[in-house]
């Protein structure tokens, strides 16, 4: 698919013979995101579609209680210093951002009066700034007023580096200024293709400045409002013990009509995500419980004649196996995996492909993530004339055998193939996690039946998952043939996602294995294709250049997605809510109501 | 004897450095980061995540860390949460009454089983009453706390929709119901506890009282006439009762180890909960605090019992 089936596509869909949401699930099958997507039809033009979620209540309040479950409690509420999403869910509560992320990657405006367009000048045609309009007449929870002041000290505020904020990366290169008490300019230092970063989003939600202003920088772990947050949201802070609970009550000034429905919220933390299902689906002691880690089949046992059920929503998380492009096993200079070295059979594009058509994704579906695991190859097949053959995932042991045995891999006599005096032996690692040993099984089972021998190895996760440079057995020193793990696409644009793949990303012992680029796969034209990225700021053609590099990493085989992994949140039959794959579960919480 | 009391005060002192140091450095070698969850958000420049190691002093070596630590904790500071950014002593300090009250009503509940049954069971050994009451003494301690838990909310919340298995520490209503509602969630993971301790201490008190009722005092006091309520209660009970207490005190450490656990499958906010989900999140100055207030514990409540222990039968001599 290039820039011009694109511009097609995009042309179908404004005048009406695609629908919007058959568009993004396309461009998600090719590797892009649902916020990507939905800018790309804004810039073109297509009219936003409303929130899927009618709001019925005619009146504030008079809702009673809204309990909802976590099963990680956060542990403080300053968004800006959230170490995880329960954190930045327990924030979303009692702050905002100027806008938000809805289910199908469209930006709706929340603090913000209107969205940015080039239509209406929001969006600079250079693409080095953008304009926001803020909502007049909102106040604070203490009743001072929302102005363009707190937006510019929220940038201020998060883009010191001595506050160590988890957003600073999204902050640290802009600059925001004020041009009237509500309205605020973000200025890029060079043409920025996607400005809707900053202010947007789990990474948007605005600090009131006269609450924080005596806490900057150093300081900031001292405000007393980090756990007493005074926010714009629908709901006004009443108490919160870390870990354990965060409780708020309806916000009388709330700056939108009827809104919200509910007295009281209650958000609830601790235990695990089997018992949280219970008490939301069985026995309906809660109203909506966060990140359903469960096994399909104990949702559905559940869900039988209970009080609730599983949403599910698509998000950007993909389960995929990595492969090592560099030997594993050689030490050169103190490290292993070095960019010195070439895998002595991973390199060759037989045995990827071979590998490719050995994981059956179909059947790790089916066996074991249900609907909270897709099968993938990074696309879907609708609308079927766009379907790329790049990226099709087929399961085929006899095909692997094919190729495996055309590339001259001959079995020897205990039935591991062999070349040169290379055998087929494959270290395969991942973390502690029983659907990950279960999927190592089933690849491992069809790997012997095409003659390559394969080790499983699990890690566990605090260890897998962490930094420690001097343990060997973490992911980014990738010291295997092959691993795999879940990476989250939180930020709703690839560009930072995509950066993965490039060939100055390379995680080694130099950096301290904090580079990016874990396969240490090397790519000339793929680099092309990302620094072009970078400056295209037409959306569409941008679009084309990040499907190209998504095609590039499948067709060279450089990882094999395995299953695409929504978002599965328990919610009461009586609740009515809406979940967004690529905002804060609280994302629409205002508009959230209980029926009957 | 208070020159013995001052001895044990003092090697207190060694004894806690000793544990604090170990403590220390297995935690400072252990795995993981507190930053971690930093580091698989490809988001958050790893400049960002070297800043905040560098702020909060991890990359130190361990030995300048446990000092700067040991300081601190003498002037009364614990540090702060790496997590919630919250001093460590206001963490604890908001879990504490939730343990306090759910490990208390537990202790006391076991309490009140045990000694009416222990002590009947043992005032009629071999009885159909003993053989019922040892046999449950054995399923009640042979069941861990975590399997006994998962089966009352089984039973109580789902089959039969009674108790909520979900304990809130911030109950909205007033009065009456207030203390309603906290009875309904407290008595399935008190329950849990207080049987297992219940069990365990049933089984102390049947074999206090088989010695005491056999020896002479007791058929003196029967000879003179008293009545055997009296004799019970008065002679036999009381003398029974040493051993226990000082067997009530050596098991405050298991007490916690089962709260660790009854606590994170009630979802009781207590420091049990605050211990695991803070080993989860690698916020080591937590970790360190309540493992260093638990064996605190743990040696303070050991020494308790040797004192009280002389102090009830004074033929313990000190040396």
């Amino acid at each position: 698919m290039d820039e011009k089936d694109l511009r097609n596509l995009i042309g179908d869909v404004k005048a009406g013979r695609l629908s919007r949401r058959a568009f993004v699930q396309t461009m998600i099958g090719l590797g892009l995101t649902a916020p990507m997507a939905g800018q790309m039809l804004t810039s073109a033009g297509v009219a936003h579609a409303q929130s899927k979620l009618a709001y019925k209540p005619t009146k504030r309040g008079g809702g009673g209680a809204l309990k909802t479950l976590w099963w990680q409690g956060p542990t403080l509420l300053n968004p800006h210093f959230a170490t995880g999403t329960k954190d930045q869910d327990g924030s979303r509560i009692f702050y905002e951002p100027l806008a938000s992320w809805d289910p199908d990657g469209q930006l709706t405006p929340t603090l913000a009066a209107e969205i940015p367009t080039p239509q209406n000048g929001g969006v600079a045609k250079d693409g080095k700034s953008v304009t926001w309009k803020l909502k007049k007449g909102v106040v604070w929870h203490d009743g001072k007023p929302f102005t363009a002041d707190d937006c510019v000290f929220t940038w201020e505020f998060v883009a010191d580096p001595a506050t160590a904020s988890r957003n600073i990366s999204t902050y640290k290169d802009i600059r925001v200024e004020k041009i009237d008490s509500h309205t605020i300019k973000v200025n890029f230092k060079k043409p920025t293709p996607f400005w809707a970063d900053a202010f947007c989003g789990v990474g948007g939600m605005i600090l009131p400045k006269h609450l924080f202003e005596a806490y900057k920088g150093d300081k900031s772990r001292e405000a007393p409002t980090n756990l007493k947050p005074v926010g714009t949201g629908p709901y006004k802070f009443v108490d919160f013990k870390p870990g354990d609970i965060v409780r708020g009550e309806l916000n009388p000034t709330y700056h939108l009509p009827n809104r919200p429905f509910f007295d009281t919220i209650e958000m609830k933390g601790g235990g695990d995500a089997v018992s949280a299902a219970r008490a939301v689906i069985q026995t309906g002691e809660f109203d909506y419980a966060w990140n359903m880690q469960v096994e399909d089949e104990i949702l559905k046992r559940l869900e039988q004649g209970g009080k609730g059920k599983s949403d599910i929503v698509s998000g950007g998380n993909i389960e995929h196996i990595q492969i090592n492009f560099t030997d594993p096993n050689k030490d050169v200079d103190g490290e292993r995996s070095s960019l010195k070295t070439t895998h002595p059979f991973l390199t060759d594009p037989a045995v990827r492909q071979a590998l490719n058509l050995l994981v059956d994704r179909g059947g790790v579906q089916e066996q074991i993530y249900g609907r909270t695991g897709l099968a993938t190859a990074n696309f879907l097949n609708q609308p079927s004339r766009f379907q790329s053959k790049a990226t099709k995932w087929e399961f085929s042991i006899d095909k692997a055998n094919q190729i495996l045995e055309a590339a001259g891999w001959k079995k020897g006599s205990d039935g591991i193939r062999a070349k040169d005096g290379k055998r087929l032996k494959v270290l395969y690692q991942t973390s502690i996690n029983a659907p990950r040993q279960k999927t190592q099984a089933i690849v491992k089972q069809a790997a012997a039946k095409a003659g390559i021998d394969m080790e499983l190895k699990s890690v566990t996760a605090a260890v897998f998952f962490s930094s420690d440079v001097a343990n060997p057995d973490t992911y980014a020193h990738f010291y295997t043939d092959i691993q795999m793990f879940t990476t989250t696409m939180t930020q709703p644009d690839p560009e930072l996602f995509m950066l993965q793949f490039t060939s100055w990303e390379v995680a080694a012992k130099d950096n301290k294995w904090q580079g990016r680029n874990i396969t240490r796969w090397k790519n000339e034209e793929y680099d092309k294709l990302f620094r072009a990225a970078e400056s295209e700021l037409d959306p569409v053609k941008r679009a084309a250049l990040f499907i190209k590099m998504n095609e590039l990493v499948i067709q060279n085989v450089v990882v094999i997605p395995v299953v695409f992994r929504p978002r599965v949140a328990a919610v009461s039959n009586r609740m009515r809510v809406e979940q967004s794959g690529w905002d804060s579960d609280f994302w629409n919480l205002q508009n959230w109501y209980r029926e009957g | 004897m208070s020159k013995y009391v001052l001895r044990r005060v003092l090697i207190l002192i060694p004894v806690l450095l000793g544990i604090s140091l170990v403590l220390f450095t297995i935690l400072a070698m252990a795995p993981g980061d507190p930053f971690e969850e930093l580091a698989t958000n490809p988001n958050v420049p790893p400049e960002v995540r070297a800043n905040l190691r560098a702020k909060f002093g991890l990359d130190d070596p361990i030995a300048v860390r446990y000092v700067r630590w040991f300081v601190s904790m003498m002037k009364g500071d614990w540090g702060f949460s790496f997590v919630s950014r919250v001093n460590v002593d206001d963490l604890i300090l908001q879990r504490l009454p939730t343990t306090l009250f759910v490990l208390g009503s537990a202790q006391v509940l076991g309490i009140l089983i045990a000694l009416p049954i222990g002590t009947m069971s043992a005032l009629r050994p071999y009885s159909w009453f003993d053989q019922i009451a040892t046999t449950f003494a054995f399923i009640g301690f042979s069941l861990p706390t975590f399997f006994t838990g998962l089966v009352f909310i089984l039973v109580f919340s789902i089959w039969l929709d009674w108790l909520p298995f979900i304990y809130r520490a911030d109950i909205s209503a007033t009065g009456w119901r207030w203390y309603w509602e906290h009875v309904r969630q407290a008595i399935m993971p008190v329950a849990v506890l207080g049987l297992f301790q219940g069990a365990t201490l049933t089984r102390f008190m049947r074999s206090a009282v088989l010695d005491v009722v056999r020896l002479d005092y007791v058929n003196t006091a029967r000879a003179k006439g008293l009545s055997e309520k009296t004799t019970v209660v008065k002679h036999v009970v009381r003398n029974a009762l040493i051993p226990v207490v000082t067997l009530l005190a050596l098991q405050v450490p298991t007490v916690f180890g089962g709260a660790i656990i009854t606590e994170q499958i009630f979802r009781v906010p207590g420091i049990g909960s605050l211990l695991i989900t803070s080993i989860l999140a690698n916020d080591t100055p937590v970790v360190m605090a309540i493992t260093f207030v638990i064996s605190a514990l743990v040696v303070i409540s050991s020494l308790v019992a040797d004192i009280v222990y002389g102090w009830l039968d004074p033929r313990i001599s000190y040396r």
